[in-house]
């Protein structure tokens, strides 16, 4: 029913079974390999007296040399920690506007700020600082909040609209249209006319009345000519860039319900060195003042 | 239920024909007349158990509290009343006493399990081709698929289309074929075997449909819910029984090394199964279920699971169709029936203790971490026991390299068998682990054992079966077969050697610092940096996609299209 096996005479022999034609030779097992699967096993005896490794009771075996993971790390960390400690006070006593002028202290700031970016910024921001919707753009010179180090410090230190800090950058526009402060005929002629600031309005019939509009409701805080108030946080709308979008739709949801961007306080969770060096880092992206 | 019953039914088989010994053929034939009015008191059973599951079916999807579990009560509801209706037709006919075909191997099994691999194999590998590009290409992810065929629902069905559907339909349809010819005994159980088949696609597809759906538990290569669960757990004891069954009834005096291995893999997947999927159901209407062990325990089980999957389904199972294919196709004898033992049992015993690896420098105690590197490192020599047994059995036959594609296969599976379990205790090492965990060399490293290793034996494999399955004296075009190879090799070494490189750049990336200690790049530098060799990979996988719908085509012809063997030929049982 199946083909005989070939067979040479140099052969060596068979164990005498055969299951569907298939023999098999009595050969030894190969002496390297069971050389080698001896000196893993001796070597794995010496290794877990050396490493913690066998449960008993209540722990498991320490080991010879005392490792451990966590250990390990620790000591990474704090040997990290103890070679920057002499740079990281000197950026804490140092004024902020001088860090970056520090031939010692400038890329000092700037490795170690963006070391601090990556984890902890980029998710909102960017890992090139660039933004998203909704996020700002740090690379550019457009500021909702002002791009000074020390302005760019204290909002890193106690974020925005948040409540952990009390000194959280905090204001919050109206929302027009959900709490009926305005009617909808209104919301878009003010629409149009804020549109008309940057660019093309889409009804140019209602940019006049837009005008009067927000005469009386937005020029508080975003100024009678539309350039926005840093004090308070309101944008720029005449120079066409856009936190949530500048299209009609984007700006009657903002009109209408209002935004409310939050920022977390960071002076919470990364020390005084470390803020002041992500401030170094952002201010020196391309728009800092 | 119906697992009971076939079993009856099957009982009944074995009795029948133990009283065709005792009696003779005549009184047997008055026993076989009984037998009918005994399968049709059976058959009144099963409609009753069919209708009940039917009707349970119902209630469930008028109740479901989600979509995946709704849609799997359909599907039960579908099955089960297409089965009620079925076996109505069946009842009252007069039934054809079975007992010519047990003299004969049941092959017919065997048979849709080889086109189930086939088809399972093209479905896993065009997903998993389709989420490679996805990961190079972010933007195929389309805004209209979102909540079904984005990235994170395709994975899983990728790696379950591959491990369980391609993987399993090939492990049980070998398993088959190898134990009833090296037990000379035909399948145990009756159509058990068949309830094995069929129970298992509709494991495949609940699973495949609750991935889609949402309906998963998150344990990687465990993810069905309790309900699908469930029913695999009621299929694979039927699997059990089969081959266990054979096992028993073989005229063979000795039990062949491929029936350890295939043992060894039923049994502790079994195992492995019940232990990870501990869980609770929130409700009996729903899919959600909570697991029983918690925090780091879970995390341990669940490893213990995941290493054990790929050793026990990925290693041993495949292992088993290895000394079975390699010694027909290269009509040599087994290198060494002393390293065959001492492999095995090594193999087995230390495999199981090796999981702790995937947890190194997590919340998992340091002691669990050592003992998972330190066992996964002497495993190293049990797993190359089963290459040297292959690749030795073929020392004599070289020459067949040259002439015959279908060794080729086994040969450079065996090689990629070699070259991942070698890799794979090196990457156990804590020192190695700390750059090469959670990068794409992971990725690489499963990738050239499952698609190198498991995924060219088991083609080997299927070239061997075609033509004696459909009795055909030869496969229809061996060229087609040597363009399946190149396709399949040079797919897996871009694959592969995309990974590596990537792998390893990113966890340089990560790794990397500045002479302050600072880290240099962000995670989402390490991703930009990967495109290149992520479209590689894509590339890669579209070959080996490509070999294997060339497989499909070939095998499709040889069952049309080559000579028929003559029927002298046709396997037989040999007589009791």
């Amino acid at each position: 029913m199946s083909k005989p096996v070939k067979k040479f005479d140099d052969d060596p022999n068979t164990t005498g079974h055969s299951w569907d034609g298939i023999e098999e030779f009595d050969n030894p097992m190969p002496r390297w390999w069971l050389w080698t699967l001896y000196a893993t096993i001796v070597w794995g005896i010496g290794y877990t007296i050396l490493y913690p490794a066998w449960p008993m009771v209540s722990s498991a075996t320490s080991g010879a040399l005392g490792w451990s993971t966590r250990g390990d790390v620790a000591a990474e960390i704090a040997a990290v920690e103890e070679a920057n400690a002499p740079m990281n006070a000197k950026l804490e006593a140092a004024e902020l506007t001088a860090i970056s002028g520090d031939a010692e202290m400038g890329p000092y700031a700037v490795s170690a700020g963006s070391a601090a970016f990556k984890p902890w910024c980029a998710q909102c921001h960017g890992s090139g600082a660039a933004g998203a919707k909704g996020y700002p753009n740090l690379l550019d010179d457009d500021w909702l909040w002002g791009g000074s180090v020390e302005d760019i410090n204290h909002t890193i230190s106690h974020g925005i609209r948040n409540e952990e800090s009390d000194d959280a950058r905090y204001s919050e526009m109206p929302a027009f249209g959900r709490d009926e402060l305005l009617e909808k005929e209104e919301i878009d002629q003010v629409v149009n006319f804020v549109m008309s600031l940057s660019g093309d309005a889409q009804d140019p019939a209602q940019v006049a009345a837009g005008a009067v509009v927000f005469e009386d409701n937005c020029s508080a805080c975003h100024m009678e000519d539309g350039t926005g108030d840093r004090s308070q946080g309101a944008p720029n709308l005449v120079d066409a860039i856009w936190l949530y979008g500048g299209d009609y739709a984007a700006l009657s949801q903002t009109v209408n319900n209002s935004r409310y961007g939050v920022m977390p306080a960071w002076n919470s969770r990364l020390t005084e060195a470390q803020i002041r060096a992500v401030s170094a880092y952002v201010h020196q992206l391309g728009g800092g003042e | 239920m119906a697992i009971v019953l076939m079993q009856i039914n099957a009982f009944t088989a074995h009795v029948l024909q133990l009283k065709l010994r005792i009696y003779g053929f005549h009184a047997a034939k008055r026993i076989a007349g009984d037998m009918v009015k005994g399968r049709n008191m059976s058959n009144y059973i099963k409609l009753i158990a069919l209708g009940l599951v039917t009707l349970f079916a119902m209630i469930a999807t008028n109740y479901a509290r989600d979509l995946a579990y709704q849609v799997h009560a359909i599907i039960v509801m579908l099955v089960a009343g297409g089965l009620f209706l079925y076996t109505l037709r069946q009842t009252g006919e007069a039934q054809v006493a079975t007992g010519s075909l047990q003299n004969e191997y049941f092959d017919s099994v065997v048979r849709a399990g080889v086109v189930a691999t086939a088809f399972w194999g093209v479905v896993g590998f065009l997903v998993g081709t389709f989420i490679a590009f996805q990961l190079a290409f972010p933007a195929l992810n389309f805004e209209w698929a979102q909540g079904f065929a984005n990235f994170g629902r395709l994975r899983p069905l990728h790696t379950s289309a591959v491990i369980f559907a391609f993987g399993g339909n090939a492990l049980i349809a070998t398993s088959f074929y190898v134990v009833q010819r090296t037990s000379a005994a035909r399948l145990w159980g009756g159509n058990l075997a068949w309830f094995v088949f069929w129970g298992y696609q509709l494991f495949i597809v609940l699973a495949a449909t609750g991935y889609l759906l949402g309906g998963t538990q998150s344990k990687e290569y465990a993810e069905p819910e309790w309900h699908v669960d469930l029913w695999l757990t009621i299929v694979w004891v039927a699997y059990l029984a089969v081959f266990l069954g054979t096992v028993i009834k073989r005229k063979e005096p000795h039990i062949y090394v491929a029936n350890w291995f295939c043992l060894a893999f039923i049994v502790t997947v079994a195992m492995l199964h019940l232990v990870n999927n501990m869980t609770i159901p929130v409700s009996i209407w729903g899919s959600k279920s909570v697991i029983v062990w918690s925090g780091v325990q879970d995390a341990m089980v669940q490893w213990w699971y995941g290493h054990n999957a790929v050793g026990f389904f990925l290693t041993a199972g495949f292992l088993g169709m290895m000394y079975y294919f390699v010694p027909k196709q290269a009509e040599r004898p087994v290198f060494s029936y002393k390293l065959s033992i001492i492999h095995f049992w090594a193999l087995i015993f230390l495999y199981i203790w090796a999981g702790p690896h995937h947890l190194h420098y997590t919340a998992l105690p340091d002691w669990a971490s050592t003992l998972g590197m330190v066992f996964s490192i002497v495993l190293w020599m049990p797993s190359w026991g089963g290459m040297i047994n292959g690749l030795m059995t073929l020392s004599g036959a070289w020459d067949k390299l040259r002439t015959d594609p279908v060794i080729r296969m086994m040969v450079i599976s065996i090689g990629f068998y070699g070259m991942s379990t070698f890799e794979g205790p090196m990457m156990s090492i804590r020192a190695v682990n700390s750059l090469s965990h959670y990068t794409d060399w992971t990725i690489g490293h499963v990738h050239s054992g499952a698609l190198g290793w498991n995924g060219m034996i088991t083609f080997g494999a299927l070239y061997f079966l075609v033509p004696v399955l459909w009795k055909r004296e030869r496969l229809y075009s061996l060229s087609l077969v040597s363009w399946h190879f190149w396709l399949a090799t040079i797919g897996i070494i871009l694959y592969a050697a995309s990974m590596w490189v990537t792998g390893i750049m990113e966890g340089l990336m990560w790794r990397e610092v500045d002479a302050n200690g600072f880290l240099v790049n962000s995670f989402a530098d390490t991703v930009a940096a990967k495109k290149p060799m992520n479209i590689v990979r894509g590339l890669g996988g579209v070959m080996f996609l490509s070999g294997a719908i060339i497989m499909c085509y070939s095998r499709w012809m040889t069952v049309r299209k080559a000579p028929a063997k003559e029927s002298s030929l046709t396997v037989v049982v040999p007589a009791e």
